[in-house]
Order: structure tokens, then C-alpha cells, then sequence
């Protein structure tokens, strides 16, 4: 029986594993690509330091990585799991990217990590970059195909509903692909990945050089990372703003409840720079609003108008009316498939379909509806407006922060002051959980404003979950809440170990806090009680 | 299109096989590994060593299993999302079990502690033991029908419990693929290893194969004597749209038998098992490793197939609705969607093995202690 608690609990336990998942994802991808820099740079100049600075930063990116593997796994689980009905009515067209992502891309970077951390002695050097660049292509792939899977729950493109299989099929393979909700999503995801690696390298080597320890690996790490996170942050910002927002009805809904815009106002609109949005009352109670503004940022043009939260509302009511219909010949057609003239007025208003499935959190039968219910139903189309406003103003406020600390290190990098700013390095330090926030912000914006679908328009959230008992989803939750809280203390207990240590993990000889010579292998009998570092 | 659909579908029950077969192969010996690591190594020397035999390779290996529940997914995903809804507690406890080897890899030798590594062993352990199991024991229950239903919108319901799992034919199921595994990293183990470790996992080889062995000829005889088995009493049209609801099953005595006196060829599908088994004791124990493999790999081809050969045309059995179960030509995608997914495989997989092979031979050779001391900053 599928209750509300259920459907509650399942999206708690997906929102959760998810965010949770995507505090190892954004560093894996950034990290891949500087370590792709530094050994370019081993490659090209011979210095020993690139090597050492490509061997610690990938240390340290194991580690986060390991964890990255871990918990994406229980995502691809949790589609069968707990959102069986979805998995079912879409899988024709959303498993085909997860199984492609598997085949071109996860096996080719978790092929080559391995070869990245223990092929150093056995192959060139030339072979060794390759390695690490193919790694970190299909890292970067990974995350193509699975945002052309989450982009299509957004905007979902090529395909059609089919009464005879109760499933959407796919129609058009490339539009999925091209789907430009999902190419916006890559680019904008990807970018905000490559900040969070700049922003971790960025941090630590601040931190090395505060306490002027490792200087010269801290500097060119430094460096590195304020370049790669300048040109990151710009990318972010450039390419994943508001204008991928204009495409497509989930977008649109998004984009006014995010901007508190309830009225469609004229072309160009204004941009609420501050606003107490009241759900209730469909108005903003205060608003600061700066004229022109969210029309060029949302259009990049003065004529064209965005749609309010009032004008989709209505559009949505009449949307029910007539998916009530669409599911009323749904069940004609199911019991007589043959039925051409019910056959021809549902491929009618099929598009609909969705819609009228909405009713059906409230009633089973449409011979049930009311107006009220219809209300209700429409209604329940508009996410709540004052947790996207302020979510989206802090991720764009963060990510603004961290322009002008790329901006300022990349500066003083390119006059080479920057080790004696300390007052930019403590800036650089304190802002290491910044791009985390922003990650987390920006998917709650994408997740959270897409409700109640979990395929915008075409099927409802509170249909898409699998008929577990709510006991089963507490076991579970909890479950995942254990082991994820333990995983999180051993990662951040090993990643701050490690980042502490520093380059002389590596047991090279050359850096803070060893012996000149290089250390001495331990003998099995020295494995000590105390806790040391290798 | 050029390939019609029932041809797509068949295509796909032997893809998916495919995949199952990679992932057996490939991440079973890395998890046969895991499971012998705390009784083949003594020391932590020797169990770096046993570790770094998969160090380099177990997270590629694991893809097959991730590319596997992708490819059910976009090519089954009525089986998708039965089985894995159904199955709850037992894919869960898959999961939690598979969480131990990432973090049980890369986390062990970083930290000089031996409460911390011993600790870090047995989660790989967990993680290498327990994913077997279940899949045997998963399988184990697809041959005895599964209860499970859906309503007229394709709604599944699975009215069983997790403990109706763990029922004694399941369970023998579970040791055929548990023994199978473990014989498979212990071969594997003995080409990658040499001197105490390498005999440690000879004498593991020789436990687990026949073991391998025996519990297969008692679930066969099971099979054969026990009752199992389903017939389609009104077949749906393998050039039909996919609809399970249009089918008429019985369950019937025997019937997993029916393929083998059908088409007689595919009986050799089983005897590769014991082929392939045989063989692969008979050269571990004459330490030709690398031989040994290829027929424990062929083994595996054996087992996995024979469960699929019985099986076909059905995936998933109903025990309490027959007639909703799941067949390979009506639980599947479309024809557009199958042909893609065909593409993908066509060209991708050649490559994977490629590199796959490559990364192989670069890591080639011997993991012995003396290379744990030489690499004890980088090695697992």
C-alpha cells in the first residue's frame, strides 16, 4: 500500500544518499584533471616536484574516491529498490544512459585509476600521462551520461507514452542525447567539479604555506589551482546560469519559483534581489527587485516574457482537466485495445497523460474528482517558493565569493606575491567547504523544484515508488544513516591525516617533517599499536 | 532496424548472460580474493600481498557488476524493478557488503595499526563473501518461482518475505555460487602469489572446486527430482509488444528439463561446468595457474549458463501468480531502445577488454612480500 509516509520516506532516503554521494563526486571530478596538469607538467619539465605533487593530490584523491565509488552504487540500486513503478514506466528510455555510462565511461576510469596508482614503476612516462588523462576523461564521461539521465527527468525529450506496453518508449535516441536541459546541466555540473578540486588544492597548499612548511611543492600547487579555479568559476558562472532555465516546463517552473516571480510581468522582467515569498497568499510580501535584469539574465533577449508562477498554475489546471480524460481512455483502452476511436482521441491528449496522474495521490477513480481536488492537484505543480528563492541566492552568492577569491589568487599568483598574503591564504583556507555547499545547494534547486514528478509531466513521485512496507523503509534508512556516518568519520579522519602529513607520505626524504634520507621500509614486526602513517 | 525484435530479445537474455558470466569471471575472482584473504594470509605482509594480487584491478572488475544492473535496467526493467524492489532486504544486504571493499582497499595499509588492518581484512572479507552468497541464493529462488504479482497498470507487489529467501534449495544455491567464486579467486590467488601464500591457495583450489562440483550435481539433481520448474501453457508471441500479463504458466514438475531434451545440444552447457572444473583442479594442482583460470572461468560460463538454459524463456518465475512471470520476450524494452543498447555493447565491449587485458599485463607477474617492502608508501 502506498502511502504518504512511504512515498516521504523513499524521497528522503534517495535526497539523502544523493547529496551524500555528491560530496565525493565534484572533488573526483576536478582533482582529475589537475592531476592531470601537474603530471603534464612531470612530463614536460623533468622536475621531480610535479611527480611528487601528481603522487600526494592523487593520495589524497583516492581517498575521497574510494568513498565516491561506494556510495554511487547505491544509487543505481535504489531506482530498482525503492522507485520500482519509475524504474519500470521509464526505464525504456533511463536505464539506456546508465548502462552507456557503464560501458564507455566508469569502465574506463576505474580501469585506469588502478593503473594510476600502482603503474608509476611500470610504464613510461609519456604512458603514465596517458593513463591519468584517460582517467580522467572517463571520469568526466560518467558524468555526461548521467546528467543526460537526470537532464531527461527534467525535460523529458524523445519519447512517448505507449498504452499497449503502460511505459514511455523512447522515440528519438539523439534528442536525448542533445537534450539541451542536459548538455546545460553537464557543463555547469562539470564546472562546479572542476572549483571544488581547485578550491581543495587551493586550501591545503594555503594551508602548507601558512605555516611555511613545504613551500615550493605548496607555491606550484597553489598556482595551479588558482588558474585551473578561475577559469572553473567563470565557466560556472557563464555557462550554467539562469539562461538553460528558460528551456523546457520543468525549467520554467523552477526558474519563477526560484526568482519569486508569481506574476508574468513584461518583457524584460525584473530581478528579486531580496523578497519574503508567501506560499499561501501567492505574493511576495517585500520584494527589492532591480528592473531589466532576470529578462536578459533568463532570455538573453528584451522581448521575450517569462512565464509566472500564476500564469503555469493555470496552464497546469487545464492540463489535469484534460489528462483526467487521457486516463479515463488509458483504462478504456487497457480493457479493450482494439478501440480505435478511444485509441485516436487518447494519442489526442496523451501528452496530458501525466497530469492527470497527479489526481491520483487523492483518488483512484476520476469519476471521483472534484473541482477542489483539481485545484489541489494544480496547486501541488508549484514547488514551494522561499526554499529555492534562498537556496539559489546562496549557491550564486558562494559562487560569486569564490570568483573573487580565484580572481584575487590568481592575481597574486601571476605577480608571485601570493605566499606573503596571508591575510588571502587564511581567505583560501577558511572557504574549503565553500564549493561543497554550493554542490549541494544547486542540486537541491534541481531536485527539490522538480517535485512532485520525478519525470516532469509525465509521472508523479507519489506513483514512482516501489510498494515497500514504511518498516522496511526505516530499517533501511537507518541502515544507511549508520554506515555513512561511519564512513564519513574514517574518510575525514584519513583525509585530514593525510593532508596534515602532507608530501611526506610519499616517503621520499624531501619534505616537512622527514629524515633526510629516505625512510626506512618497515619490517612487519614494527607495525606499531599506535597509530603512524605510511 | 535491421534486427526484428524476437531476434533483439534473444540477443539481449544472451548479453545480459554475457554481462552476468564478465562480472562472475572478473569480480569474482577479486571477491574470491577478498573472501580467502584472512586464511590464506598469515601476516600483514602476506595479506598486502594477497590484496595487491587485485589491488590494481578491482575496481574495473567491479563495472561488470554496475554494467550488469545497467544493461537489466535498460533492457529488462520489469526484471530491474521486481526483482530488486522484491528482493529489498537481500539487495541491501548486497550493497552494505560491497561498501567494505572500496574504502577495506584503499583505507587498510594507510593507517600502521593492526587492530585498524585486521579490522579492514574482515571488511573485505564481508564484502567478498557476501555478495556470492546472495546471488546463489538469488537464483536459488528464481528457480523455484518467486511470489510476486502486478496489478493491471504493471504495479509489482512481492508478497514474500526476506527470511522465505533463505529457503534450503536457495541456500545450496548459495553454496555453488559462494564455492565457485572461492575456487576461482584461489586459483587466481596461485598465479598471482608464490611460496606459503601460493600453497595456502592450492589447498583452498582443491577444497572449493570440488566442493564447486558437488553442491552443482545436488542442485541439478534437485532440479531434475525436486519438482522445480514452470511451463508456458500459452506462449506470448516473441514478436508482440511486451505485456506479462498475456501469457498462460503452469508450474510444473521437471519442466527446467524440458530445453535439454528439446535441444540436445545445450547439454553442453552443463557438462562445460564439469569440464571446465574439472580440468581446473586437475592443473592448479599441477600448478599450471594461468591454464587453471581459463577453465575455472569456463566453469563459470557452465554454471551460470545451465541455470540460464533451464530457465529460458523465463527470467523471473512467479510462485504465486504464474502467468505474471517474467519471460525474455515479454519483461523486455522496446525494439528501438534494445537496438541502441545492442550498439553500445558492440562497440564498447571489444575496447573494455582490450584495456582491460592491457592493465592486466602491465601489472603482470608475481605479487610477493619483497614488492610490498619496496612499495610500502604506495602499495594497498
Amino acid at each position: 500500500m502506498v502511502t504518504e509516509q512511504l512515498v516521504d520516506l523513499s524521497r528522503l532516503q534517495f535526497a539523502a544518499t544523493a547529496m551524500y554521494h555528491f560530496l565525493f563526486v565534484p572533488l573526483t571530478l576536478g582533482m582529475t584533471w589537475l592531476l592531470v596538469i601537474m603530471e603534464s607538467l612531470w612530463v614536460m619539465t623533468g622536475k621531480p616536484v610535479y611527480r611528487d605533487m601528481t603522487q600526494f593530490w592523487g593520495k589524497l584523491f583516492g581517498i575521497n574516491f574510494a568513498l565516491g565509488v561506494t556510495t554511487g552504487i547505491t544509487l543505481e540500486f535504489q531506482f530498482g529498490t525503492n522507485w520500482a513503478y519509475y524504474s519500470h514506466y521509464v526505464g525504456d528510455i533511463f536505464g539506456a544512459p546508465l548502462a552507456i555510462e557503464g560501458l564507455m565511461a566508469f569502465f574506463l576510469e576505474s580501469t585506469f585509476i588502478g593503473l594510476f596508482f600502482f603503474g608509476w614503476a611500470r610504464l613510461s612516462r609519456l604512458q603514465h600521462l596517458l593513463v591519468t588523462l584517460l582517467m580522467a576523461v572517463g571520469t568526466n564521461l560518467s558524468a555526461l551520461w548521467i546528467l543526460v539521465a537526470n537532464g531527461w527527468m527534467q525535460n523529458p525529450v524523445g519519447a512517448e507514452f505507449s498504452f499497449e506496453t503502460m511505459r514511455m518508449e523512447l522515440t528519438d535516441f539523439t534528442a536525448v542525447l542533445l537534450n539541451p536541459v542536459a548538455q546545460a546541466k553537464f557543463v555547469h555540473t562539470v564546472s562546479a567539479g572542476y572549483v571544488t578540486g581547485a578550491m581543495f588544492v587551493l586550501a591545503i597548499s594555503s594551508w602548507y604555506l601558512l605555516r611555511r612548511r613545504d613551500v615550493d611543492f605548496a607555491k606550484r600547487s597553489f598556482r595551479i589551482a588558482a588558474a585551473f579555479g578561475f577559469a572553473s568559476v567563470c565557466s560556472v558562472i557563464v555557462l550554467g546560469d539562469e539562461s538553460g532555465y528558460s528551456l523546457g516546463e520543468a525549467q520554467q517552473t523552477k526558474l519563477a519559483a526560484m526568482e519569486a516571480m508569481w506574476e508574468t510581468e513584461p518583457a524584460p522582467a525584473g530581478f528579486n534581489l531580496f523578497a519574503l515569498p508567501d506560499d499561501a497568499a501567492m505574493e511576495n510580501r517585500y520584494a527589492l527587485q532591480i528592473p531589466w535584469v532576470m529578462g536578459l539574465i533568463g532570455t538573453r533577449s528584451l522581448e521575450q516574457e517569462i512565464p509566472g508562477l500564476k500564469e503555469i498554475l493555470a496552464k497546469n489546471r487545464a492540463r489535469i482537466v484534460s489528462g483526467m480524460e487521457a486516463v479515463r481512455l488509458l483504462d478504456a483502452l487497457r480493457a479493450d485495445p482494439a478501440d480505435a476511436a478511444t485509441r485516436t482521441r487518447f494519442d489526442a491528449i496523451k501528452g496530458d497523460l501525466g497530469f492527470g496522474l497527479l489526481l491520483r495521490r487523492y483518488v483512484q477513480s476520476m469519476d471521483e474528482v472534484t473541482p477542489e481536488l483539481v485545484d489541489r492537484a494544480a496547486r501541488d505543480t508549484l514547488p514551494r517558493v522561499a526554499p529555492l528563492f534562498w537556496t539559489f541566492r546562496l549557491m550564486v552568492a558562494l559562487g560569486f565569493a569564490m570568483l573573487a577569491l580565484f580572481g584575487l589568487a590568481l592575481w597574486h599568483s601571476l605577480r608571485g606575491d601570493f605566499a606573503e598574503r596571508r591575510g588571502l591564504l587564511r581567505w583560501a583556507l577558511y572557504f574549503l567547504p565553500v564549493p561543497w555547499v554550493a554542490c549541494e545547494m544547486g542540486w537541491f534547486v534541481a531536485e527539490y523544484g522538480r517535485q512532485p514528478w520525478t519525470i516532469y509531466g509525465v509521472l508523479p513521485t507519489h506513483l514512482s515508488v516501489s510498494t515497500l512496507t514504511v518498516e522496511s523503509l526505516y530499517g533501511s534508512l537507518a541502515g544507511f544513516v549508520g554506515f555513512y556516518t561511519l564512513l564519513l568519520v574514517v574518510e575525514m579522519y584519513l583525509m585530514v591525516r593525510f593532508a596534515r602529513l602532507g608530501p611526506a607520505s610519499l616517503g621520499t626524504g624531501r619534505y616537512h617533517g622527514e629524515a633526510a634520507a629516505p625512510a626506512a621500509p618497515l619490517a612487519p614486526a614494527a607495525i606499531e599499536p599506535r597509530p603512524t602513517l605510511s | 532496424m535491421p534486427l526484428d525484435y524476437p531476434t533483439l530479445k534473444l540477443i539481449w537474455w544472451l548479453l545480459v548472460g554475457v554481462l552476468l558470466v564478465g562480472f562472475a569471471i572478473m569480480d569474482g575472482h577479486d571477491m574470491g580474493v577478498g573472501t580467502l584473504l584472512p586464511f590464506v594470509g598469515k601476516s600483514d605482509e602476506e595479506r598486502r600481498a594477497v590484496i595487491n594480487t587485485v589491488g590494481p584491478h578491482w575496481d574495473g572488475n567491479q563495472v561488470w557488476f554496475i554494467t550488469a544492473g545497467g544493461a537489466i535496467f535498460a533492457a529488462w526493467p520489469l526484471v530491474y524493478a521486481t526483482a530488486f524492489s522484491g528482493f529489498y532486504w537481500a539487495m541491501l544486504a548486497v550493497l552494505w557488503a560491497l561498501f567494505f571493499r572500496p574504502v577495506g582497499f584503499d583505507y587498510r595499509s594507510k593507517i600502521h595499526h593492526a587492530g585498524w588492518r585486521r579490522t579492514w581484512d574482515w571488511g573485505l572479507f564481508v564484502g567478498g563473501a557476501v555478495p556470492p552468497l546472495i546471488f546463489g541464493v538469488a537464483f536459488g529462488n528464481l528457480l523455484q518461482g518467486v511470489p510476486f504479482h502486478f496489478d493491471a497498470n504493471l504495479v509489482p507487489y512481492y508478497t514474500g518475505s526476506f527470511w522465505a529467501l533463505l529457503n534450503p534449495f536457495a541456500l545450496l544455491a548459495g553454496v555453488v555460487s559462494s564455492a565457485m567464486l572461492s575456487f576461482h579467486g584461489a586459483v587466481y590467488l596461485a598465479h598471482r602469489t608464490e611460496g606459503d601464500i601460493q600453497r595456502r591457495a592450492i589447498r583452498a583450489a582443491l577444497v572449493f572446486g570440488p566442493l564447486m562440483l558437488l553442491a552443482f550435481s545436488l542442485a541439478g539433481l534437485w532440479v531434475a527430482r525436486g519438482g522445480l520448474g514452470y511451463a508456458l501453457a500459452l506462449a506470448p508471441d516473441p514478436a508482440a509488444l511486451p505485456n506479462p500479463l498475456a501469457k498462460r504458466v503452469v508450474a510444473e514438475a521437471g519442466a527446467w528439463l524440458h530445453n535439454y531434451a528439446s535441444a540436445p545440444a545445450t547439454v553442453l552447457v552443463p557438462a562445460l561446468a564439469y569440464a571446465g572444473g574439472l580440468a581446473a583442479i586437475a592443473l592448479v594442482a599441477a600448478r599450471r595457474t594461468l591454464a587453471a583460470f581459463v577453465a575455472s572461468a569456463l566453469a563459470i560460463v557452465g554454471v551460470i549458463g545451465t541455470a540460464g538454459v533451464s530457465m529460458f524463456p523465463f527470467v523471473m518465475p512467479s510462485s504465486t501468480r504464474p502467468d505474471a512471470s517474467l519471460t525474455v520476450w515479454d519483461s523486455v524494452s522496446s525494439h528501438r531502445t534494445l537496438g541502441i543498447m545492442l550498439w553500445a555493447t558492440v562497440i564498447f565491449m571489444p575496447l573494455i577488454v582490450a584495456y582491460t587485458g592491457w592493465a592486466y599485463k602491465v601489472m603482470a607477474g608475481k605479487v610477493t612480500t619483497a614488492y610490498i617492502r619496496e612499495n610500502e608508501h604506495s602499495a594497498y
